[in-house]
């Protein structure tokens, strides 16, 4: 059924994170434990609240619900149900069901003999949303600078914002975020190719080995990083397009107001050029 | 509960380094012995070398390197021969493709975006032979081509770039080469054309690239994370199933419901990476000859909501505006301040004014 034909000799209940016996069984294919139960009450809940807020605004269309934060004359307060209250409560939903997520993943690590890579890794992208929704509203004082939840209208938000500082490709942590992003796709094309080469090898020829990775890409680039190193790599190329993100985001308007091209002036004037 | 996670080597083997399987080395050959290095040895393999070098790869560098000289010495030569002057305003210095009025002109003159086509020739050129380099290297083993392909799909992107020009007729259209330059391409891009976010294939691209980053932090994650199980040894998990990677695979079934196996995560990597730039290529072929205003484009089939209409132009002067995409002033550094150019100038005096809604639809036909 919902079990792999490997999998009963795994499923051994006894503890979870809190101790004790909560909710520690399977449903279906689904672990379910205590975080699991606040992961559904809270996507339960900011799903439904999301669905609301489309049924109280101007249109069902799909690509233009719109759940926007509230005005910036709000400040850090909480704000009318229907004039940001409603983001103010899905945010907190959001970063509610983010977070039992992280435990529950923890809480599956720990039951299948795992190490905590994944929990942590999963918590950088949920620093990164913070960052977007609660640290920088914060750092500028109004909730309404975070990002309105919809399809078209975020991205509205990313280019405006962009345009605030009037160009946003100026900024030197979004440069070095954007560099992350493209090696880890670039790694991860290198990888994933490097994988189904050997296992799909040449018309009539046998499944090639570990030996092959690394010769292919010693004859192709002279180095070969090796089936750990490329895990740890993409591991590390992977969080830092996280981090760098949040970064970038979080200077600006918080640490540099001006526009992201003004601040290379520091570079123009050194003093080495005299 | 401090447990080690294998983040880094701790005991490094030292032996003869691995000289490689014997390859048919009638065309070229592997140079170096291979050297050890610790530091590398901290994070992945120790061993660096030897590297094969054959006919195609050392034909591919040189043209590279020429590219590379080109792009170089323009760049000198913009700062009239000063290396200090060179350092200090490298991040924004550039070799312009030609101007608008040069067309689809094969050599415009050298100083006037000639350098541009040729170091762009070259680029090309380099690339196409280190594709060939990926096919032969694979082949020369007896592996599958996969590499060649997904490397293919980042040179489809690399080739709309060069299209898209050719479709729309004028080289000036082509991304400078230059740091912050080609940034500013990018930006005026993006805008002449209606905002490139409402480009359905940009999305798609930017889904697959942030889906990439997703997928490796998981992979890696998962892996690491069972790597006391000898996971990382994936060539044998695929094909005599470990513990480590029925604990990879539960645990993902476990977390949302179902999971790929120890060789379907790599083919959801290949196609994940290789849709990058397949489908960003796509989205530029499409810019500025299917569709001139992605925006109106958006609210014409009801994805993006109409706004107040502003800096309405003519379709003369959008026609003016193509191409002009870069070219800022030597002695304008840091400024952001780009002069206008002159088609602009009618409309800049009410760049603010709320225009009627209905007339944003009239600028353009193309859409």
């Amino acid at each position: 059924m919902a079990m792999l034909s490997f999998e009963k000799k795994y499923r051994v209940r006894g503890g979870t994170l809190l101790g004790g016996d909560l909710f520690d069984f399977w449903f279906g294919p689904f672990y379910v434990g205590f975080f699991g139960v606040t992961t559904i009450f809270f996507t339960a809940l900011g799903t439904l609240l999301i669905i609301y807020g489309a049924a109280i605004g101007p249109t069902w269309n799909l690509w233009q619900i719109n759940i926007a934060p509230p005005d910036l004359k709000y400040g850090l307060g909480l704000a009318p149900l229907a004039d940001g209250g409603l983001w103010q409560m899905i945010t907190f939903c959001a970063v509610g069901a983010f977070l039992s997520w992280a435990m529950r993943q923890a809480e599956i690590s720990r039951k299948l003999g795992m190490g905590m890579h994944i929990p942590w890794a999963y918590g950088m992208a949920v620093f990164a949303y913070v960052t977007l929704v609660v640290i920088r509203p914060v750092l500028l004082g109004a909730w309404g600078h975070g990002f309105p939840y919809g399809i078209f209208s975020h991205l509205d938000w990313v280019s405006n914002v962009g345009y605030q500082y009037l160009h946003f490709h100026y900024n030197p942590a979004h440069m070095i975020a954007i560099t992350f992003f493209f090696t880890t796709t670039l790694a991860l094309a290198m990888h994933g190719s490097l994988i189904l080469s050997v296992t799909n090898p040449k018309k009539g020829e046998p499944v090639k080995t570990s030996e092959h990775e690394n010769v292919f890409f010693r004859d192709f680039l002279g180095y070969s990083i090796g089936a750990i190193g490329i895990h740890r790599l993409g591991l590390f190329l992977a969080l830092n397009a996280g981090l760098w993100s949040a970064i970038c985001i979080v200077i600006s308007g918080p640490f540099w107001t001006k526009g992201w091209p003004e601040w290379w002036g520091w570079w123009l004037n050194l003093p080495i050029w005299r | 509960m401090l447990e080690y996670q294998n983040l880094f080597t701790r005991v490094q083997v030292r032996t003869a380094p691995d000289p490689g399987l014997p390859i048919d080395e009638t065309f070229g050959q592997r140079y170096g012995t291979g050297v050890f290095n610790y530091w590398a040895g901290k994070l992945g393999d120790a061993q660096i070398g030897p590297i094969y070098l054959g006919f195609w790869g050392i034909v591919s560098l040189l043209f590279g390197f020429l590219a590379f000289e080109i792009i170089g010495l323009n760049m000198m030569k913009s700062v009239g021969w000063s290396p200090v002057e060179f350092i200090r305003q490298l991040p924004w210095l550039a070799l312009e493709p030609p101007s608008p009025e040069y067309g689809l002109k094969i050599l415009p003159p050298l100083a006037k975006g000639g350098w541009y086509l040729i170091a762009g020739f070259f680029l090309t050129f380099s690339i196409l032979c280190w594709w060939i380099r990926t096919y032969t290297r694979a082949r020369a083993l007896g592996m599958g081509t996969h590499l060649a392909w997904a490397f293919g799909a980042a040179i489809f992107l690399y080739l709309s770039f060069f299209f898209q020009p050719l479709l729309i007729g004028s080289w000036s259209e082509m991304v400078p080469f230059g740091l912050l330059a080609h940034l500013d391409w990018t930006s005026a891009f993006s805008i002449r054309y209606g905002n490139l976010y409402y480009n359905p294939f940009h999305a798609l691209s930017i889904v697959f690239l942030y889906g990439s980053v997703l997928l490796f932090a998981m992979h890696a994650a998962t892996i690491l994370a069972v790597s006391r199980l000898g996971g990382e040894r994936e060539i044998e998990q695929i094909t005599d199933r470990g513990t480590a990677a029925e604990r990879s695979a539960l645990f993902w079934r476990w977390t949302m419901g179902w999971n790929a196996t120890m060789e379907s995560i790599h083919r959801w990597a290949w196609w994940f990476a290789s849709l990058v730039g397949f489908t960003g290529g796509i989205g530029i072929l499409l810019t500025g000859t299917v569709v001139d205003n992605w925006y109106l484009w958006a609210v014409k089939h009801g994805v993006a909501p109409q706004y107040p209409a502003q800096n309405i132009l003519t379709t003369e002067q959008l026609e003016a505006l193509r191409g002009q995409y870069a070219g800022r002033l030597q002695n304008g550094y840091p400024t952001y301040t780009m002069p206008a150019p002159a088609a602009m100038d009618s409309t800049m005096a009410d760049s603010t004014a709320i225009v009627d809604s209905t007339a944003a639809a009239a600028p353009t036909g193309a859409n």
